[in-house]
């Protein structure tokens, strides 16, 4: 009977860890256990902080909302982290939350082994999120298409405007 | 019987997988029995290829194998199943039937250990467990397990509880319920065998039930009046019910009865008579459940031909509406499995279940005194069963939204806020779509009238969840009136005028130190000529504050900050000590909170979180927030939802930090005592973890100022409360004018709610309240509120 109970159902781990995180795995996975902070994802980068603060404070006190930004241009790119108070609140909102709507988009949270300065910044290559760089759809909510698309686009209409005006 | 079982699970394709894996397992490396009893017995009776019968037989055959070497543990587990797994007591009454026929022994083991639950269940107070225990029972009978005599002695003992003298209503209504709410599964079989005694024990029973004082009915209505459906009390509703089933000849339509099956092997069966059960006795500590009044929203007319929802008298509307307040129990973790088990219900065909479903889940997002849930849930299990259901479910949604909206004169207060707040959740997630012309009637409304408060507030919910320009677009332009302002901080100092304001120099001043980065001692500095008026030139003569200083530094700090919640919780840190000296006593609390409202008036979310925040920062005080609420200059705002969300966040945190403080007294008591007995045994005690004397006294006195700052945040509640309904009262009765006004309602409504919301808390000063402020000369209408509430436990 004494061995640990993991979690089970919507409020166990992911698959997902943060390869910055700076400890070994074992260490990283107790951080996540007993964590109060949330990853928020799949934002529109249009999304404020109020809005964000609105719907997960239904599910307890928050305590932060640390928006996630663009490195270059300091601007929301889509994430956030919500920090409250009390473990079980974390837990609802991971239970009701997920996957239901904010601003009209279904958005995801995962746990997070808490913040840390300098994570609040997209880590994709132009600033913004990884998943912003190599999307292939057209999400006018998070900037249009995936950043290389978008530059494939230019790169292509440039060359046939600079075709047709010479 | 393995393999089959494990492809019958039903639930979502991901979680199957990980179940499926983690048995398997178990099966191969066949390491713990133990695990693999609990598993094959907990999942019978579910979904399955084989019919239910031959599982049964199944698995009884091989616990009966198994009972020489695991008798004990096969015993526990059916316990287990008894209070855990009600929704499937039939099939675990006819397990253990089969069990006892085939070892009598075996039979009378399981009644013993299940009577011993029950006693302990009882005088732990375990209710809800006891009311499982004594059904099982009761329908083992049924099953040729118990004699029923037995049973009816039993049933006997707990009715004489209503004989017993000095003892709280609620004790001798939780009895009755416990032999009440077992009659639909029993009660043929008593009419058959034992009529006389059953006959005589319902004669006491109806004596009982009429003699019943309700005055505690009103505070927990979901609805005032009863049209179009009566609003009944748990224990009268039931009485109906079961009236209704005995002149049925105790036939009923809805519950699974698998012994039926087998009949001819249980009338073989040996019978076991019951020892005799003894109710423990009152005590003061026991906390006996508070009574409920039963929710009614559609009747048969409401639901669409094809199928009939069981009349509010049917005992076939109670077994279902528990099985589904079971199944939401039991899910309440997982709304996706929620919302799935819900529509899985087994009966589906033969009722409107998506109705049913919707009755009971608004029936608990709206139970007073408080949900079992949180509110979040019920919303996002509504967007499951939207989902599972796309065809039907949001209609039927939409139905009840309807109704609820036609019928929101009536509604109770507390009620309608939650209606708000799902409701504005709900479009949130559905785009905002919703059909708003058919409530143009609220546009032209008084601003209080109840449908007219609704739709305003769930746009300002709505602003919350999205954003002004959106809101605007999704209502007919004709509801232009009910839209609210367009959120924005009002800054004095920079506005058109500002030039002739005592202050305005200075707040240009501060302004640009801050902006290059001043430290909080400069910023203080810069404030020091400042006279002590009030901003509009008047003088103050009270010294304990300075208006002026607060607003001009307070509404500069609150306009730099305006830009999101973390650049004003930036400001508000960098610049914590000046805010404290500034509002270093409570007149000076209140004035600080009154120009956060001049600034942020329209941006109500900003006024909850920056409330909170100053509250926890000890800026201010939980007495002076109450104090504010209550002030003249929040008159206008007094019926808005957004001041009753800070009055109660407030006394919630008031409670958390009492809490907290007690326990961790009693934590450092534990300490101190393991840390003697240690020593007592000869042992080394280690010094640093053993809390000295003098902490714990140190400890004590912070908890009692704690628990005395709690008991006058109630007074000054309660006693604001008073003032401002005694002074409604006597000018409607001068003025000769009917007091029933909506914002009477809205007011008298949000006292109880302070009552009902806090039960727990408010029942602990309950005795001071009596003395000292609900006392024989306040206003009747105030004072029923008070008696109403304290019936809750009487």
């Amino acid at each position: 009977m004494s061995k640990r109970k993991l979690p089970k159902g919507s409020i166990s781990l992911s698959q997902y860890r943060d390869q910055h995180f700076r400890g070994n795995r074992s260490e990283q996975e107790k951080c996540l256990l007993e964590s109060t902070t949330l990853y928020v994802g799949n934002l529109s980068f249009y999304t404020s902080e109020g809005q964000i603060h609105e719907l997960f404070s239904r599910a307890g006190d928050v305590k932060r909302i640390i928006m996630g930004l663009d490195k270059v241009q300091k601007t929301p790119c889509g994430f956030c982290f919500v920090e409250y108070y009390l473990r079980a609140d974390a837990e609802s909102a991971m239970r009701y939350i997920n996957g239901t709507r904010l601003d009209d988009r279904i958005i995801r949270t995962d746990w997070d082994a808490g913040f840390k300065e300098g994570r609040q910044y997209g880590r994709g290559k132009t600033g913004g999120q990884v998943r912003d760089e190599y999307r292939t759809d057209f999400d006018d909510a998070r900037g249009g298409y995936g950043k290389m698309l978008a530059n494939k686009i230019r790169r292509s209409s440039d060359l046939s405007s600079s075709l047709a005006s010479s | 019987m393995d393999r089959r079982r494990r492809h019958t699970d039903s639930f979502s394709e991901d979680e199957d997988d990980d179940r499926g894996r983690k048995r398997r397992r178990i099966a191969t490396d066949d390491v713990d029995i133990e695990d693999r009893l609990e598993s094959l017995i907990t999942r019978v009776g579910e979904k399955s290829t084989s019919s239910l019968e031959s599982n049964l037989e199944g698995l009884a055959s091989v616990l009966e194998t198994d009972i020489p070497n695991y008798k004990h543990q096969i015993m526990k587990i059916l316990c287990q199943c008894v209070v855990k797994l009600p929704e499937k007591l039939t099939v675990y009454t006819t397990l253990v039937g089969l069990l006892n026929a085939k070892n009598y022994n075996c039979g009378g083991e399981f009644v013993e250990m299940l009577m011993r639950n029950l006693k302990e269940a009882l005088k732990a107070g375990e209710f809800e467990n006891a009311r499982m225990m004594v059904r099982f029972l009761a329908d083992l009978v049924n099953c040729h397990v118990l004699v029923a005599t037995s049973l009816l002695q039993m049933f006997d003992s707990f009715v004489e509880v209503t004989l017993e003298d000095n003892i709280p209503q609620v004790r001798s209504d939780i009895y009755i319920y416990l032999v009440l709410s077992a009659l639909p599964w029993v009660g043929r079989e008593l009419f058959e065998k034992k009529e006389m005694e059953l006959n005589n024990m319902l004669i006491t029973i109806d004596n009982y039930l009429s003699k019943r004082q309700k005055i505690h009915l009103p505070a927990l209505r979901v609805w005032t009046t009863d049209g179009p459906h009566l609003q009944e009390e748990y224990l009268d509703c039931l009485w109906a019910q079961i009236k209704n089933l005995r002149s049925n000849k105790w036939m009923e339509k809805q519950i699974v009865r698998p012994y039926l099956a087998f009949d001819s092997v249980l009338c073989d069966a040996l019978q076991h008579t019951l020892p005799q059960i003894i109710p423990p006795s009152h005590n003061k500590s026991v906390l006996y459940p508070l009574p409920r009044v039963v929710f009614r929203l559609f009747d048969y007319t409401d639901v669409p031909q094809g199928s009939v929802l069981p009349g509010s008298h049917a005992i076939e509307r109670y077994l279902i509406e528990e099985q589904l307040d079971r199944i939401i129990h039991t899910n309440h973790v997982e709304r996706k499995d929620c919302a799935m088990a819900l529509l899985g219900y087994p009966a589906k065909n033969k009722i409107p279940l998506n109705y049913m479903i919707v009755e009971v889940m608004f029936g608990q997002l709206f139970s007073l005194p408080r949900a079992p849930y949180l509110d979040l849930f019920y919303g996002s299990t509504f967007i499951e069963l939207c989902k599972l259901q796309p065809t039907t479910m949001p209609e039927v949604l939409a139905q009840a939204s309807e109704m609820l909206f036609d019928r929101i004169d009536s509604m109770h207060s507390i009620c309608v806020e939650r209606f708000v707040q799902w409701f504005a959740y709900h479009l949130s997630n559905f785009q905002y779509k919703w059909s708003w012309d058919d409530w143009e009637e609220c546009v032209n409304m008084d601003a209080n009238a109840p449908k007219s408060k609704f739709v305003r507030e769930v746009l300002l919910q709505c602003l919350r969840f999205s954003y002004h320009q959106r809101v605007v677009e999704s209502v007919p332009e004709s509801f232009a009136p009910l839209l609210p302002a367009e959120p924005k901080a009002h800054y004095r100092y920079e506005q058109e005028g500002a030039g002739s304001l005592t202050g305005t120099m200075h707040a240009h001043k501060l302004i640009s130190s801050i902006r290059s980065k001043c430290t909080p001692e400069e910023a203080a500095i810069s404030m020091k000529e400042l006279p002590n008026v009030y901003p509009n030139g008047q003088e103050n003569e009270n010294p304990s504050f300075n208006p002026l200083k607060i607003d001009v530094f307070f509404s500069t700090l609150l306009h730099l900050g305006s830009k999101s919640i973390s650049h004003s919780f930036a400001a508000l840190a960098k610049f914590h000590p000046n805010l404290k000296s500034l509002a270093e006593f409570d007149d000076g609390k209140v004035c600080l909170l009154k120009v956060l409202y001049e600034v942020w008036k329209t941006n109500q979310q900003m006024m909850v979180v920056l409330v909170d925040k100053l509250l926890r920062t000890e800026v201010v005080d939980c007495s002076s927030v109450a104090n504010w609420l209550f002030s003249f200059e929040m008159q206008h705002d007094f019926t808005s939802f957004y001041v009753w969300e800070i009055m109660h966040s407030t006394i919630k945190k008031m409670s958390r930090h009492v809490d907290q403080l007690q326990q961790e007294v009693d934590n450092a008591h534990d300490k101190q005592e393991a840390a003697k007995r240690k020593e007592q045994d000869g042992l080394d005690v280690l010094d640093d973890d053993v809390p000295t004397d003098e902490a714990i006294e140190r400890m004590e006195e912070r908890l009692e100022s704690a628990t005395s700052a709690q008991k006058n945040l109630f007074l000054v509640i309660f006693q604001r409360f008073i003032i401002v309904l005694t002074e409604h009262l006597a000018r409607c009765e001068s003025a000769g004018v009917d007091y029933n006004t909506p914002w009477y309602k809205w007011v008298i409504e949000r006292l109880q709610q302070v009552f009902l919301m806090h039960h727990e808390l408010v029942f602990r000063y309950i005795n001071t309240l009596e003395q000292l402020l609900f006392t024989s000369d306040v206003d009747i209408h105030i004072l029923e509120v008070f008696q109403q509430f304290c019936a809750l436990r009487s």
